[in-house]
């Protein structure tokens, strides 16, 4: 950057074409093995490019199953997995956006107290507390459903914590002028604040889809019912199987699909998926 | 904070605060209260009488070797992690602030990793590292070594360390690219027209003025190899063979589904809550304050 160099830019080419190496080596082996016959993955002779078998094994993974295992197809999980992330992304930021506003814009008594309480659970991440938490879900007949899977999961205050500092941000004569214009709380919240939160709350979206899709023992725990189980939990499921028993192309064709969805959002949205990233710091 | 409040509906601002509060006071106080009390009560084996013994559940606790190997085994399993996705991260950053051409594709395909769940990037790296089929591990056995995760300590605990490092790199990577490239230019100039080379430039400018993006970093990784890890570890090895894997927050996972020791787990769950608040209080008091050391 600052003086010239001799071999011009080939160490960072280099150091950088070997991380992108051994980040995308495995998820490609795994496409690959997903093309392949599984006799010939279990003898470890599987070349490293794409065989033919492709279609046949996502559509035993997706549609109909296969004979060898009483494995659900993977379709449904997908459908499962969607369900919940959208809901808890769309959940979660609901919750937070009027919560923020409330904090942000309004006098009512107790407002500090509502930001600390809700601040608080910023600390413990769910893993921690655990089996006290299944036991209210089960205690609220939620186990088995989608709320369940859901409502505990967006008690966290990253979201509100975001809304609450871009709202400081918005300049106090931008309400004076809406209310001038006689526009109650309500109005200046669909009409002016919304707007102006759009790509705030498509970032976050992108942060908690993510978040969403990839929970592992939560579901775990609260899913005992074949079409409530998600993806992430049903490829554990496949491999399970001990050794030889493995269908090695169904596990990697649903490894595949499992990844699809977070990583197309994370690649396709790139600009906003980094800004949520940099700004919940999750 | 600084008061802003305008609108005065008392109401209204209930109701828009009621759902978040409900949801933290059901499933966020409420359980980790719970958590607590338990910790305090010991059960007869039939459930039928509870007692409360003060603190006898964490004397027991101290006083079991199994925990104290979960504590070794957690200990070792985050210090690789942070230190290896770290270094990863930051070399990687630093290359790719060069300005050099294609940058943002090689970005594309290094965030790719934070997409994938830790129990799928587990499986990942099982299928290459699987006795008898896995690329890698036909290439271990080819050099000698019998490589064998289920029976082996040492190579499950080094297989879960690769997948959780794996699974982090992305988000280094971001942190310490974006860190850098707020360091403003003309301070690295001045030092290259003193004549400091680039070596010398980044251990004593750059570094130093990427501390607070590092002191960020080592918290959430300490907490990410703690907590968010379980997937990887249930999926990988299931915190064995003979315990090598298994980490704090997984042991209260295997206690609490055996659950024959309830305020055992509680208070195996309540010592891991004091950590995570310490490091949440840790990094909201450095971080906040954007320190440059």
């Amino acid at each position: 950057m600052v003086e010239h160099r001799r071999f011009g830019n080939l160490l960072p080419h280099l150091v950088l074409l070997i991380g992108v190496l051994i980040v995308a080596f495995p998820v490609y082996l795994a496409i690959v093995a997903s093309t392949h016959d599984d006799t010939l993955i279990a003898n470890g002779q599987m070349p490293l490019y794409p065989g033919t078998h492709g279609l046949e094994t996502y559509w035993h993974t997706i549609v109909s199953g296969t004979g060898k295992t009483t494995r659900q197809p993977v379709g449904g999980m997908m459908l499962a997995s969607l369900i919940m992330a959208v809901g808890i992304a769309v959940g979660k930021i609901a919750i937070s956006i009027i919560s923020a506003y409330a904090i942000v814009f309004f006098a009512f008594p107790f407002r500090m107290t509502t930001f600390w309480i809700i601040f608080i659970t910023l600390m413990l991440p769910v893993e921690v507390r655990i089996f006290p938490t299944y036991k209210i879900t089960s205690d609220l007949h939620m186990l088995d459903s989608y709320s369940g899977l859901i409502l505990p999961l967006i008690a966290s205050a990253t979201a509100t914590l975001l809304f609450r500092q871009f709202f400081m941000t918005i300049p106090k004569e931008l309400v004076e002028a809406s209310k001038m214009d006689g526009a109650g709380p309500i109005r200046f919240f669909f009409d002016t604040l919304l707007p102006l939160s759009v790509t705030n709350i498509a970032a976050l979206f992108v942060i908690l889809f993510i978040y969403g899709w990839n929970q592992y023992l939560w579901p775990l725990l609260i899913t005992t019912r074949d079409d409530m189980q998600t993806i992430v939990i049903g490829i554990k499921k496949i491999i399970d199987v001990h050794d030889a028993l493995t269908e090695w192309s169904v596990a990697m064709a649903t490894a595949v699909l499992a990844m699809l969805p977070p990583v197309a959002v994370v690649v396709l949205l790139q600009r906003l998926f980094v800004k949520g990233l940099i700004e919940t710091e999750k | 904070m600084e008061n802003r409040a305008i609108f005065s509906g008392k109401l209204l601002a209930f109701l828009l605060v009621a759902p978040q509060l409900a949801v933290s006071l059901i499933f966020f106080y409420w359980p980790a209260a719970q958590a607590v009390w338990q910790s305090f009560l010991v059960q007869d084996a039939f459930g039928l009488s509870t007692e409360f013994v003060w603190f006898e559940n964490y004397v027991e606790l101290l006083k079991t070797p199994e925990y104290y190997h979960a504590v070794g085994v957690t200990f070792l399993f985050s210090t690789l992690v942070v230190v290896f996705s770290l270094a990863i991260g930051l070399l990687l950053a630093v290359m790719a602030n060069r300005n050099i051409r294609g940058v943002q594709i090689y970005r594309t395909f290094l965030i790719i990793p934070y997409a994938v769940a830790p129990a799928v990037a587990s499986v990942l790296f099982i299928f290459m590292f699987q006795p008898g089929l896995g690329m890698f591990a036909r290439a271990l056995q080819r050099w000698g070594i019998d490589w064998n995760p289920v029976l082996n300590g040492t190579h499950a605990m080094t297989l879960v360390i690769i997948v959780a490092v794996w699974n982090q790199i992305s988000y280094n990577f971001l942190f310490f690219l974006a860190g850098l490239q707020s360091i403003p230019k003309s301070v690295i100039e001045a030092a290259a027209i003193d004549g400091a080379r680039p070596m010398r430039r980044f251990w004593t400018i750059v570094f130093p003025l990427l501390s607070p993006t590092t002191f960020f970093l080592i918290v959430v990784n300490i907490t990410y190899a703690f907590f968010n890890t379980l997937g990887i570890i249930d999926t990988a090895t299931g915190g064995g063979p003979n315990g090598a894997t298994q980490t704090l927050v997984y042991k209260v996972f295997q206690d609490g589904k055996v659950g024959s020791d309830l305020g055992g787990s509680a208070a195996q769950s309540v010592i891991l809550m004091v950590i995570v608040v310490i490091l949440t209080a840790v990094q909201f008091r450095y971080v906040e304050k954007k320190v440059h050391y």
